[in-house]
Parts: structure tokens; sequence; C-alpha cells
């Protein structure tokens, strides 16, 4: 049991990893049509990221295998349920992926057409995570034979708001990355990108944390453990914290900063969801828990061995793929760069 | 058509489609790395260019084998989610593994190669480029294990009407699933050598580029013959195996129906399964089969009737597919030692037919990989794990048929749109050819001494 719980918080980790990620590539393809106003900025902000989405997309596919690995029963519960969302999803993100090697290999027409698909593919993915994972707070209408709800019940209120809210926050994530990564007046575009996001971001943040206390479950690990506290704290402190060094202009820091919210987000709903992996609103007993959906302490062990082994490997080469690409986009260069995207 | 049917059309769909760009991944990666290492160790810009050109046919082949894999990851979970909770046990594990340990690799190193040409050393570009084929052909082995076990299951006990694992080492030292990262990577590396062939003899027909192209080719035509060589005999191997862990399907794989010993292989054969036997079956060839199945010349062949009749796959496909494949496997070695030993000639440009057969023989490799996997998993059938679990109790009970078949039409137009983007791509920039002027490839030397 105890050596699930920590394959759990491995979960929440690598869940955790992945938004505060891809979370900025997706902000960038949200707000690419918007600030990209010529091809030069357009080929700032894509090339921005272009080095690396694909490592940061890789941290969706090792979240989705872990929950495979060492929780079958939750990798089987939550995609069969969220079924036709999890395909749109892919569906579309398929889009994003090709955008980049893609765009500028045809003329004028076809750039478009591939600037277009960026968006789109960066936009609905980022909602659907929004409304997959609202869902999974609020409880799915699962019974003995597992989810028998419908696939328009997905998209209730709360769950949309919860797109909502991923979108805000990405987008806010995705400009303190672009603050850190241009210069001119692209860069000015992306503080006040920024500044609407964090505003969006503070208002539908606030409606559904109301929404929240009033329509699930997820506070009352806080009430019974109040020591918890200390993750929504840090979280409102590192969204403050990265408006602050926006405004002095420390963008690392901000980038940063904003990057820790996302994990501090993450990991808010994962200990408001503890035991569950994924739970009932019909009742507790259906609901998939940490003990109910584990796999055997031999696969957890195994499991545990090669995640110790291989995250500080990755997070390592990751780290020096960063460093290698850490200077800002110029317009002027990335123009001449045969290479770019 | 039902939820079941629905989505064993479409893994099959999904599946075979990131199939046509995961085996040219694993060859091309290999073929550009040599280059880059040639024109690191010697020198000679010629080399350089070569990386470029292949290196960008690579990656537009590339981002589909990325983009293609995405939904495969999640559709355990979304269509086969009683399977995934039966066998997660053992089965995640592999996927897990895969994904830290070699798809990280890959899609970290990947941007380093592509826009890291002016930013990192020569050594450190080049060490990307060995990067990006370790990280292909390592995720090739463990989605193959994971594969294999489903054929041939091992490392493994039921407890509770589940899969538990008691021995992560049988799962992975599972001889079968050893055979099938073997074949399949020479597999890989076949597509990609007559890939780089097929292209080289377009040009060289087009009187284009020639030392750039008779190059291309030699290198590929050597790395070719060795790896058509490899496939038959792994494949040899393979076969051999799957008669020892499978007999239904090495039975539909031959069409045999009644149990011999020895048995004789038959040239030319024609099932006639409604009968359960043959319509035709000549041409034979003395104790055959029993050498190939067994190795050894009396070895005993189960035929499909001594098989419920609700354990057999579908004979004349997998029939069909293997006989094709074997063929196609023969071919490749014959064009190989063609290629090679004309190669060596000084008028290889001016040999058209065999240029022509180059450039025809181009998707050749591909099918033969399609055909190898409908050999394998519609052989297996009714399993999803061999003797253990059967397709039909694997499917997602919570997915309706409507469900299934909006999933199957979206992606699979998604899919098929993708791929002919891709190949329209790859066609023009694979007919473009390689930039004329030196002085547009960034070179390595420049940015070093600024
Ligand atoms: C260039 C492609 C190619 C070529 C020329 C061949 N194969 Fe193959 N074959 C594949 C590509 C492939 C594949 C697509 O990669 C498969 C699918 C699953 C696997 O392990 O490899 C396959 C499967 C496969 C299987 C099914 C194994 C199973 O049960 O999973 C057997 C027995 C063989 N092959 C044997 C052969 C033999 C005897 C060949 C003789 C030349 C041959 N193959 C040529
Ligand atoms: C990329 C190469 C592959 C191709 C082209 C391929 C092809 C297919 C096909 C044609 C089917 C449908 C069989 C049927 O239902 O009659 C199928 C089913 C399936 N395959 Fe594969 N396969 C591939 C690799 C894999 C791998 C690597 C795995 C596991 C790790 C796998 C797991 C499955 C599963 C779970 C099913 C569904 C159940 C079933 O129909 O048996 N496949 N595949
Ligand atoms: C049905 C089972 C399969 C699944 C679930 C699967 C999954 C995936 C995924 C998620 C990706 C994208 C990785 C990324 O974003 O970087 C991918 C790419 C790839 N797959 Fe598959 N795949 C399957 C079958 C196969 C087979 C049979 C092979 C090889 C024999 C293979 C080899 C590759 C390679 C080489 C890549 C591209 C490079 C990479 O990013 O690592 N896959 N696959």
């Amino acid at each position: 049991m105890a050596l699930a719980t920590v394959l759990f918080a491995m979960w929440g980790f690598l869940w955790a990893g992945y938004f505060a990620l891809d979370g900025f590539d997706f902000g960038v393809g949200m707000l690419f049509l918007l600030l990209g106003k010529s091809e030069a900025k357009r080929k700032v902000l894509i090339n921005s990221i272009g080095p690396v989405w694909n490592g940061n997309e890789v941290w969706l596919i090792a979240a989705g295998s872990v929950t495979f690995a060492a929780f079958p029963a939750a990798y089987a519960g939550i995609f069969s349920s969220f079924y036709l969302l999890v395909a749109l999803l892919i569906a579309t993100i398929i889009f994003r992926g090709l955008a980049f090697d893609f765009r500028s290999k045809g003329e004028r027409r076809w750039t478009r057409t591939w600037d277009a698909a960026f968006a789109v593919g960066s936009i609905i993915p980022a909602f659907l995570f929004g409304v997959i994972f609202g869902n999974i707070f609020r409880g799915l209408d699962m019974g003995p034979g597992g989810f028998s709800g419908s696939f328009l019940s997905l998209l209730n209120p709360y769950a949309l708001l919860s797109g909502v809210l991923f979108l805000a926050l990405f987008a806010y994530h995705g400009s303190a990355w672009l603050s850190l990564k241009t210069g001119g007046d692209l860069n000015r575009r992306a503080a006040d990108a920024a500044d609407v996001s964090l505003t969006f971001l503070v208002l539908s943040g606030a409606i559904f944390i109301v929404y929240t206390v009033f329509g699930t479950h997820m506070f009352d690990n806080y009430v019974n453990h109040p020591g918890w506290w200390t993750v929504p704290v840090l979280l409102i402190a590192s969204l403050a914290a990265s408006r602050y060094f926006l405004m002095k202009r420390y963008s690392a820091a901000a980038f940063l900063a904003s990057g820790f919210a996302v994990v501090m987000t993450v990991f808010f709903a994962v200990v408001g969801l503890y035991p569950n992996l994924l739970p009932s609103n019909r009742s507790s007993t259906f609901s998939i828990t940490i003990s109910s959906a584990a796999a055997s302490g031999y696969a957890l062990w195994l499991m545990l061995g090669v995640l110790v082994i291989f995250m500080p490997l990755v997070i390592g080469y990751q780290l020096w793929v960063y460093g290698v690409f850490k200077s800002p986009l110029l317009e002027e260069v990335v123009m001449k760069d045969e290479d770019a995207y | 058509m039902n939820a079941l049917e629905l989505s064993r059309i479409q893994f099959a769909t999904t599946t075979l489609f990131h199939f046509i760009f995961v085996p040219l991944i694993l060859g091309l990666s290999v073929l550009v790395a040599i280059m880059e290492t040639k024109y690191v160790r010697t020198g000679d810009r010629i080399y350089l260019r070569m990386t470029r050109f292949w290196g960008e046919l690579f990656l537009i082949n590339f981002a589909l084998g990325v983009v293609t894999g995405l939904f495969l990851e999640f559709q355990f979970g979304t269509n086969w989610a009683n399977f995934s909770r039966f066998a997660g046990d053992i089965f995640g594990t592999p996927l897990a593994i895969e994904s830290l340990a070699t798809f990280f690799l890959e899609s970290s190193f990947i941007g380093v190669w592509v826009l890291g040409w002016n930013k990192v050393s020569q050594r450190v570009h080049l060490f990307s480029a060995w990067m990006l084929v370790l990280g292909a052909n390592l995720s090739a082995l463990w989605i193959l294990l994971a594969n294999s076990w489903m054929q041939h299951p091992v490392g493994e006990v039921i407890k509770a009407g589940k899969v538990r694992m008691v021995d992560f080492v049988a799962f992975f030292t599972n001889l079968y699933g050893w055979l099938k990262f073997f074949h399949t990577m020479f597999a890989g590396f076949t597509v990609a050598a007559f890939f780089v062939t097929g292209i080289s003899a377009y040009h060289l027909l087009k009187h284009r580029e020639r030392e750039f192209f008779l190059r291309s080719f030699k290198m590929a035509a050597v790395f070719g013959l060795i790896s058509s060589f490899m496939v038959f005999l792994v494949g040899d191997e393979h076969a051999y195996d799957v008669a020892q862990t499978q007999p239904s399907k090495i039975a539909a794989m031959e069409s045999v129906w009644d149990t011999r010993q020895p048995a004789d292989y038959y040239l030319l054969t024609i099932p006639y399964p409604g009968h359960n036997r043959n319509l035709v079956q000549t041409l034979a060839i003395p104790r055959g089969l029993s050498i190939l199945a067994t190795h050894s010349l009396s070895g005993k062949v189960t035929g499909l009737n001594s098989i419920p009749a609700d354990q057999r796959p579908p004979v004349t496909p997998v029939y069909l597919s293997f006989r094709l494949m074997v063929a196609l496997g023969t071919l490749f070695i014959l064009l190989g030692l063609m290629a090679v030993y004309l190669m060596r000639k000084p008028d290889l440009h001016r040999r058209r037919w065999f240029l022509w057969t180059m450039l025809a023989a181009l998707p050749l490799p591909y099918v033969a990989c399609e055909l190898g996997w409908t050999v394998s998993e519609l052989g297996r059938q009714p399993w999803i794990v061999y003797g253990l679990y059967r397709t039909a109790a694997g499917v997602s009970k919570n997915v309706s048929t409507a469900e299934a078949l909006v999933s199957l039409l979206g992606l699979g137009l998604v899919y098929l749109g993708v791929t002919i983007t891709d190949i329209y791509l790859l066609t023009k920039f694979a007919k473009k050819g390689p930039p004329r002027e030196l002085a547009q490839i960034i070179d390595l030397d420049e940015f070093r001494s600024t």
C-alpha cells in the first residue's frame, strides 16, 4: 500500500511535469495567430519551442504508460470512459506535431494552413485536457460495470469551466516563456498577453474554486489534513511571484515561477483526489482507487526502479537541451536560419 | 458491426499506418548517422550534403512516425480496457520503459539534431545522430517485447483471473521477442536501403548529381544486401520459433489441415477453408515443412483440423501474406546481389533497366512489412494473448458501437489525410534533390571558426 502510494505520487509528478512543459507549448500555440502578425514573428514563436516540444510531449506518453504499468485498472477506466474526448484530443494534437516540420515546406497558402493547424492543435487539446481532468475531479457516473454516463454528460459546466481554466493557465505560462525567448515588439506583446491571460486565470480560477468547494469532494483531504494547504498557498504565491518577476523583467524567474505554479496546480488536484484515481460520484465503492487499481508489488517495485533510474537521466539531458537553445530568438536571425521551421 | 469489430478494424488501421513510417525511421536513422560519421571523419563535404539531403527526408517521415504513434499508446485503454485490466501487470511495464528510456531519448535529441547545426560542436551533433539511432531501435525493442508477450506469454501467472508478473527476466529474455526485434529491425534497414537506392536510381536516370547519388546508391546497396540477408536468416528462425510456440499460427501460415509427420512443403497451395482442406497442393518439396518448422527431417507438424475450430485464425489471409512476404524477401536478396554487383561497374548510371527496377522496387519492402504484421497479428487470432485470453473478451465494454464508429472514421480520415500529405512532401523533396550550392548548407567548419 505504501509502495502504491509512492507510485501515485510519481503519477502526479509525471502529469505535473507534462503540464508544466507542454503547457507552455500549448500557450505559444494559442497565442501564435494573435501575436504572430508577420512571418518573422511567427517563425520566432514556433521556433521558440521548436527544439523542445517533442521532448515535452513525451511526458504525456510517459504519464499514460506509467499509469498503465502501475495502475492498469485506472488506465483502462480513464481512457475508455473518456473515449471520444481522447480520440478527439489525439486527432487534433497530431496537427500540432506536424505543423513544425511542415509549415515551411510549401508556398504561402500551405504555410498559412499549417499555421492554423498549429493553433487549433494547441487550443483544442489544451481545452480537452481541462475537460477530462475536470470530470475526474468531479467524479464520473460509475457503477458496478464502470462508466455508465453518456458522452454529453462529460460536457458538464464544471468540466467546461475546467477547460477554460486550463486554457488560461497555459496561455499565461506560454506568455511567460515568450517573455524569456523573444525580444523587441514581440516581447512587449507577450507581456500584454501575460496580463490578459492572468486576468482570465484569476477570474476562472475563482469561479472554479467556489464550484469545486460545493460541487466536488476535492477539498475533503484539505479539511482533514490541514498541512496540505501549503500546496494551494504555494500555488498562489508562485503565480503572484511570477507576475512580479514579469513586471521587473526577470523573465527567467517569471517563467520558472509560472512553471512551478502549474506543478502546484497538478499537486493540488492530486492531493485532493487521493486515494482515488478516478472517483465515482455514485458511490465510493465504485471509485477506482490506488488500492483497487494498483499492479502487483513485483510490478510496482520494478516500475519504481525504472523511474528512479531513468527520470534523473531524462531530466538531465532535457535540461541540457534547454541549455543549448537558451538564447532568445531574434527575428532577423530566425529568418536567415535555413533549418528553422 | 459491433464495437468489437470496429475496435479491431481501428487497431489494425492505426497500427498499419504507424508502421508505414516506423521502418524507415529505424533504417534511415542508421544510414544518415553513418553519412554524418563519414563527414566528420573525412571532412569530405559530399557526405555533409548527403547527411543534409537524406536527413531532410528522414525528418519528414519521422514527424509522421511520432504523431501516428500517439493514439496507439492510449488505444489499449480506450478500446481494449478489459485486456488492459487483465494484462496490465506485465504488459504495461515495457510500454512505460519504452517511453522513459527511449522515446525521451529520441525526442530530446531530435531537437538538437535538427536545429542545433550551428549551436553545438560537430561531435555533439554527431552524438545526437547516434542517439536517434539508439532511441528509435530500442523503442522498437520494447514495444516488440510487449507484443511478443501477447504472442507467446512468459514470466506471468494467472491469479484471480488476472495476469501477475512474476519473472521479468523471463519476459525480457523471451527468445520469440528477440527474434521479432531483429527481424523487424533488419526489415526496417531493408526498407531504408531500398528507399535510398530507389531515389538515387531516379536521379541517376535523370542524369542529376551523378557523384552524389552514386555514392548514396553504393552505400545503401551494401546496407540493403546485408539487411535483406539478415531478414531472411532471422525470419527463418522466427518461423521455427512460431512453430514451437504457436501451432495454430504456423498451421495457418502454411495452410496445413491434416497433421503430418514428416510434412512436405508445397510450393503451390490454394486453401479451401470452407471444407477444412486445400483445394490444390502441389509441387512438393519432400520433408520441406518438417525441416522448416522443426529443424528435423521427420518432425511432426500439427494441422488445423487437430485444433478446435474456434481456436483457428483466418487461414487464407495469413497464408497468402506469409507466402508473399517470403517471396518478396527472396527478391530483395536477389536485387541486393545485383545492385552490389553492378555498382562496381563504371557504367551503373547507364544501365537504365536496372535503375528503373530499383526505383520500382522502392515500395516493395513496405509491402513486405505490412504483410508480416498481418501474419503475426491475424495469425494470433482469436487470441489477444495467445492461449490465455480471447480478443473478444478484451474489448472495452462501455464503448458503444456509435462511439467506436465515430472514432474509427475520424481517426481513419485524419491518418489517411496526413499520410497522403506526407507522401506528397516526401516525393516533392526527394525529386528536388540536394541543394546545389554548397554555400546554401550551413557548414560545420564555418561556425566552428566563429
Ligand atoms: C522488409 C520486410 C520483411 C521481409 C522481406 C520479410 N519479413 Fe517477415 N516480417 C516483417 C518484415 C519482413 C515484419 C513486418 O517486420 C514482421 C511483422 C512482425 C515481425 O516480427 O516482423 C514480420 C513477421 C514475420 C513472421 C511472423 C512472426 C510472428 O508470429 O509474429 C515470420 C514467421 C516471418 N516474418 C518470417 C519471414 C521469412 C522467413 C522471411 C523470408 C525472407 C521474411 N519474414 C521476410
Ligand atoms: C506496428 C506494427 C503493428 C501492426 C501493423 C499491427 C497490426 C494489427 C492488426 C492487423 C490487428 C488486427 C487483428 C484482428 O483483430 O484481426 C492488430 C490487433 C492488435 N494488435 Fe497489433 N500490430 C502491430 C503492432 C502491435 C504491437 C507492437 C502491439 C502490442 C504492443 C500490438 C497489439 C495489438 C492489440 C492489443 C490488438 C487488438 C486485439 C486483437 O485484435 O488481437 N500490435 N494489430
Ligand atoms: C501498437 C503498438 C505501438 C505503440 C503503442 C506505439 C507507440 C508509439 C508512440 C506513442 C510514438 C510517438 C513517440 C514520440 O512522440 O516521440 C511512437 C513512435 C515510434 N514508434 Fe511506435 N508504437 C507501436 C508500434 C511500434 C512498432 C511495432 C515499432 C517498431 C518496430 C515502433 C517504433 C516506433 C518508432 C521508431 C517511433 C518513432 C520515433 C520515436 O519518437 O521514438 N512502434 N510509437
